[in-house]
């Protein structure tokens, strides 16, 4: 191994760049002519991984990606000719990586518990067999996009293999083979000569990949949680975020979409943020199911985890990262969800390493090129029609959380980001002090989707979804609205409407928006089931109503020993959904009872 | 033979700028020699061409381009461990202050570390009895967590650090505990009160000390952490013990932090804090957890006075997006006499329901947890509506409820600074109080504990 190195470098050496200047993470280096910009570059003795961000003439800024103590001007740096490059192919799913797509789990068996520089490995395994079933026949033409074969990446994910980028031709070879991801599987026919397809690709992480086109968003990707689904949906190829203090709960959101978003893939980025968390994922997601196929969630899941301590440049890399592999899954036609916790971890790393280059700072020192990255990023999601002569369809749904500082929702990243995304989860300090959770407010929230998903629930649920939500926001508006006068009068200068608007905002509050992420009943909830508990209260809302217009007593209305069936209703398993109607008529049964006994009668 | 460069150009705060060296690297450590023969240390902070920037530890005072020599030693800076540092009190440099002869190391460790491999975590979900009753009842505090005390000045903060340093422990009898404490900023008697409690209390026994006094160094602020935590790991994953690190005050190191920034002339972040400050408190609070496969831990209470009790400051804020929770102390239950002045209701230990309940600390735990949270925030809020209202307003039971607020905060909250309740007490005490609401009132718990612990009225 010493000799190839010697041998590689001193093949190398006129080739070399050599290093100037090393203010943490940012390297200078001179002689580097024939690097291009975002070209990948390994510096020092170590071959630390960075990227060529900056040329002024002769000078190379480099940030590399680890620690860079102990380099010092003369050490030289090793052009790559390639930008940072994501690998893509089967082994993806269930893997867990660091922000340049490194696999820690093979890092940790490598070189122990801590993570030492230099550290290199495939990201793809080199070695596993997959078993390639073609689809298609020697002699047929394909154009990129077209699926050459499957391999069965895991228990839920058949992985397609795609004609790269650029490829068209007829296919000349094709075989049913156990091979390894570096193996010709394929050979194509081109004008340029014949190219040899293997299972791995590789993808600039920082150029979006190729579709044919855009759709707009038409089906909403069912979180399973009540308050999102059913107030702020999120459609399938559309973009959320979810900005709070700390301790408001969006790392909790966060994974609970990752658990239960009906996506077919999940690609999970830890940006900046806590290792225990990500320990928590680890542990936490081979061992829940999938609602639908039962089969264990990491399945599914692509982590990629750059911890707050890792390299803050390595972290600017990892939404990337991140978002060109879920770009990848979606391009075979799957539906995909990426979650990226935090995004203003990401914008720090940008106005570190912008800080670093001296570059003249924006607002609150932030690079002024943040809100356009910040775009730029979000609008990698979508809802597409996928490379390939079949016209399939794939959807990128990107969900970013946000750390305002102090919850300042002023601050420039969550306003770059408001700009760009059309659903807003507004997480408040009060409504998790009260341990109300999710903590997503629901005055202040939004979503742009809402006709759309609208739309569907009415033809797919029932009829009357869109007039509950509707009843149900207008009540939690008037309620905010009486809390005022309360607040300084006290609840008895209400009348009993009003009165009737507080119990009800306080059932929709409590029985419905609540959702207990740590309840195996209650964390996961169908678009059925929440219609129907929703669709209860409603009911008994109209009911009473009804019966206050009769002069009904108030305290005996919202007395009713059924109401606390409602309560509990969250709890009823998915596949009992029939006690929904069962309360639903003991409610009805109940409010008659307190009718006057002529107007029964006449009724 | 290493050189000594005699080419120092400017020289502006901590900062020098060395001219004409050679082979120097980034992160290296140097000596400087002044002509009266005293020796200062720094580090390279930036290396370009033949220029060096070099952070002195010790200040630049008396220094100038003609009365000095640097020497750049070729590595970064070092701690020197061995199990003999146990029961040691050392100074900023990592060099000891009581009066014991120096450590012979068994090993030299780079005190920046490596991040911790996200796969190599296990996560923490192990009881930690600090004896206090807000914390282990309400708060509870797990090995492998980083939990936070945000106070002010003024506040009993340093009683409550030496209290914990001094009280806790891990249930399970057999495992080795020890306590890292590293201080930053404090003042000579701050240092006094820590020195004499452990060495009064026995605790020293147990515990390696850093100390950095207000008139210290600045820049030692900057490493002091560093040192400690590097000595914590070296106690966790190598000698196998259960360690508990205690920082404080971290507001002084992030003071330090700005300092050198500003002196480099960096781009200020919010408040005139480094805009790296998230990642720099991240490099220190990540160095807590446990690994998969080793016996030690470690874990973290960082001790941090928020400036104006304000918990938006960039200090406490960018400390709980990174810590796992936050304990807050309060003025008002301070100036009430009640010690440790503890806010449960904005407290929050984000891991306690993996680290509580049956075969941890008791199958009650949870339930008791949750509804005294509750009954005490009903409480809180009956008390708010009758400042409005007047107390005539109130329901019979929120008048319970208001009165089971105040029991609440001198019953429970309130404890001795030597008082070391066991979690059994603890739960006792929630009982009892909780006794004297109506058992229809305790929606929190499961009817099956009910049975059990709801028994006889409260006397």
């Amino acid at each position: 191994m010493v000799t190839i190195e010697l041998v590689l470098s001193e093949a190398n050496v006129m080739d070399n760049g050599v290093v100037i200047k090393v203010s943490g993470p940012l390297v200078v280096a001179k002689n580097l002519s024939g690097t291009r910009i975002y070209d990948l570059v390994r510096v020092g003795q170590f071959k630390l991984f960075g990227e060529v961000i900056e040329i002024h003439g002769n000078e190379y800024f480099i940030q590399v990606y680890e620690e860079t103590e102990g380099l010092g001007p003369g050490d030289p740096v090793y052009p790559t000719n390639q930008p940072l490059n994501v690998e893509l192919g089967p082994g993806l799913i269930g893997s867990i990586y660091d922000g340049v797509q490194r696999p820690l789990d093979v890092l940790r068996n490598k070189l122990g518990d801590f993570i030492t520089r230099g550290a290199e490995s495939p990201p793809l395994n080199r070695t596993k067999k997959w078993r390639f079933h073609p689809t298609r026949k020697i002699g047929e033409e394909v154009i990129p996009g077209d699926i050459l074969g499957t391999v069965k990446e895991s228990s839920l994910i058949e992985h397609r293999m795609m004609v790269p980028a650029g490829i068209k031709g007829r296919v000349s070879r094709i075989k049913e083979v156990d091979t390894t991801v570096e193996e010709t599987v394929a050979t194509i026919e081109t004008h340029s000569g014949v190219k040899e397809i293997s299972m791995i690709q590789k993808w600039p992480v920082r150029e979006p990949r190729e579709v044919v086109r855009k759709l707009p968003p038409v089906m909403p990707l069912v979180t399973g949680q009540r308050v999102i689904d059913m107030l702020f949906p999120i459609t399938k190829g559309g973009t959320a975020c979810v900005p709070g203090p700390f301790g408001s709960g969006k790392t909790v959101v966060q994974h609970q979409l990752a658990k239960w978003s009906d996506a077919d893939v999940i690609v999970y980025v830890g940006c900046g943020e806590r290792g225990n968390e990500m320990a928590d994922v680890l542990i936490e997601l081979p061992q829940l199911k999938d609602p639908k196929s039962g089969e264990s969630l990491m399945e599914r899941t692509v982590l990629i985890a750059n911890t707050s301590n890792m390299p803050v440049a390595a972290r600017e890399a990892s939404v990337y990262t991140g978002i060109t592999i879920a770009e990848y899954y979606r391009d075979m036609g799957y539906s995909v969800a990426l979650l990226a916790d935090s995004t203003s971890r990401w914008g720090e790393a940008m106005r570190e390493i912008s800080g670093r280059l001296e570059e003249m700072p924006g607002e609150e020192g932030y690079p002024n090129y943040l809100a356009s990255r910040l775009a730029g990023f979000y609008e990698r999601a979508g809802n597409v029609i996928c490379l390939g002569s079949d016209g399939r369809k794939g959807c990128l749904s990107v969900i970013g959380a946000v750390s305002p500082p102090g919850g300042d929702l002023s601050e420039p990243i969550t306003q770059a980001t408001l700009r760009v995304v059309k659903v807003f989860w507004s997480l408040d300090d009060r409504l998790a002090s009260q341990r109300h959770f999710p903590a997503i407010h629901w005055l202040t929230s939004y979503s742009l989707y809402r006709d759309v998903v609208d739309d569907y629930c009415v033809s797919n649920i029932d009829s009357s979804w869109k007039e509950n939500r509707r009843r149900a926001m207008e009540i939690l508006q008037r309620e905010s609205e009486l809390e005022e006068i309360v607040r300084l009068v006290g609840i008895d200068a209400l009348s009993y409407g009003d009165r009737l608007y507080m119990e009800v905002a306080k059932m929709i509050r409590e029985d419905f928006l609540h959702q207990n992420a740590f309840d195996r009943r209650d964390t996961y909830t169908s678009l059925k089931k929440q219609y129907l508990i929703l669709d209860n209260i409603i009911k008994f809302y109209n009911k009473a109503k009804e019966l206050l217009k009769s002069n009904v007593e108030f305290s005996k209305i919202i007395t009713i020993p059924s109401k606390e069936e409602i309560a509990r209703s969250t709890l009823i398993p998915e596949d009992q959904l029939h006690k929904f109607t069962e309360i639903g008529s003991k409610i009805a049964a109940e409010l008659n009872t307190l009718l006057p006994k002529d107007m029964v009668r006449s009724a | 033979m290493l050189k000594e460069y005699l080419t120092i150009k400017n020289i502006s705060g901590p900062l020098l700028l060395v001219e004409d060296v050679e082979g120097v690297t980034y992160g290296e450590l140097t000596e400087i020699k002044l002509d009266n023969g005293k020796l200062r240390r720094g580090r390279v902070l930036e290396i370009a061409d033949s220029r060096a920037l070099v952070q002195v530890f010790e200040g630049t005072r008396g220094i100038s381009p003609e009365n000095a020599k640097v020497k750049f030693l070729g590595k970064g800076q070092e701690i020197g461990v061995s199990p003999d540092i146990i029961g040691r009190i050392f100074d900023g440099a990592g060099l000891p202050i009581d009066g014991g002869p120096e450590i012979i190391p068994t090993k030299r460790v780079n005190i920046n570390g490596s991040p911790m491999n996200p796969y190599a975590r296990d996560y923490p979900n192990e009881f930690i009895q600090t004896g206090i009753a807000a914390i282990d009842g309400m708060n509870t505090l797990v090995r492998g967590q980083k939990l936070p005390i945000f106070s002010g000045s003024g506040l009993p903060h340093a009683q409550l650090a030496a209290q914990i340093a001094r009280q806790a422990k891990v249930l399970k009898t057999g495992e080795k505990f020890a306590v890292v404490f590293a201080a930053m900023g404090i003042t000579f008697e701050e240092a006094n009160f820590f020195i004499s409690d452990f060495g009064r209390t026995g605790a020293l026994e147990r515990s390696v000390l850093f100390i950095n006094l207000a008139d210290n160094p600045t820049i030692e602020r900057i490493a002091i952490p560093r040192i400690a935590l590097t000595v914590a790991e070296y106690l966790a994953y190598e000698q196998d013990m259960h360690v508990l690190v205690i920082l404080i005050d971290m507001t002084n190191y992030c003071e330090a932090l700005k300092e050198i920034s500003a002196a480099r002339k960096e781009v200020p972040g919010r408040r005139g804090y480094p805009g790296y400050l998230y990642t720099d408190l991240a490099t220190l609070y990540e160095r807590t957890g446990r690994i998969k496969g080793k016996q030690g831990s470690i874990t973290q209470i960082p001790i941090l006075s928020m400036p104006e009790d304000d918990k938006t400051h960039p200090i406490p804020d960018l400390t709980g997006y990174i810590t796992e929770g936050q304990i807050i102390l309060s003025r008002a239950l301070h100036s009430q006499g009640i010690y440790p002045p503890i806010d449960v209701l904005p407290s929050l230990s984000r891991l306690k329901d993996k680290g509580i309940g049956e075969g941890k600390t008791r199958i009650d735990h949870a339930d008791v947890m949750n509804q005294l949270y509750a009954a005490y925030a009903r409480g809180e809020e009956a008390k708010e509506i009758a400042v409005v209202l007047g107390e005539s307003a109130l329901s019979p039971t929120d008048l319970l409820f208001m009165s089971f607020a105040d029991l609440f905060e001198r019953k429970f909250v309130q404890q001795g600074e030597n008082e070391n309740r066991t979690i059994e007490q603890t739960l006792d005490i929630g009982w009892k109080l909780l006794k004297m609401l109506p058992k229809t009132e305790l929606k929190r718990i499961r009817p099956e504990l009910l049975d059990v612990y709801y028994k006889g009225k409260m006397t």
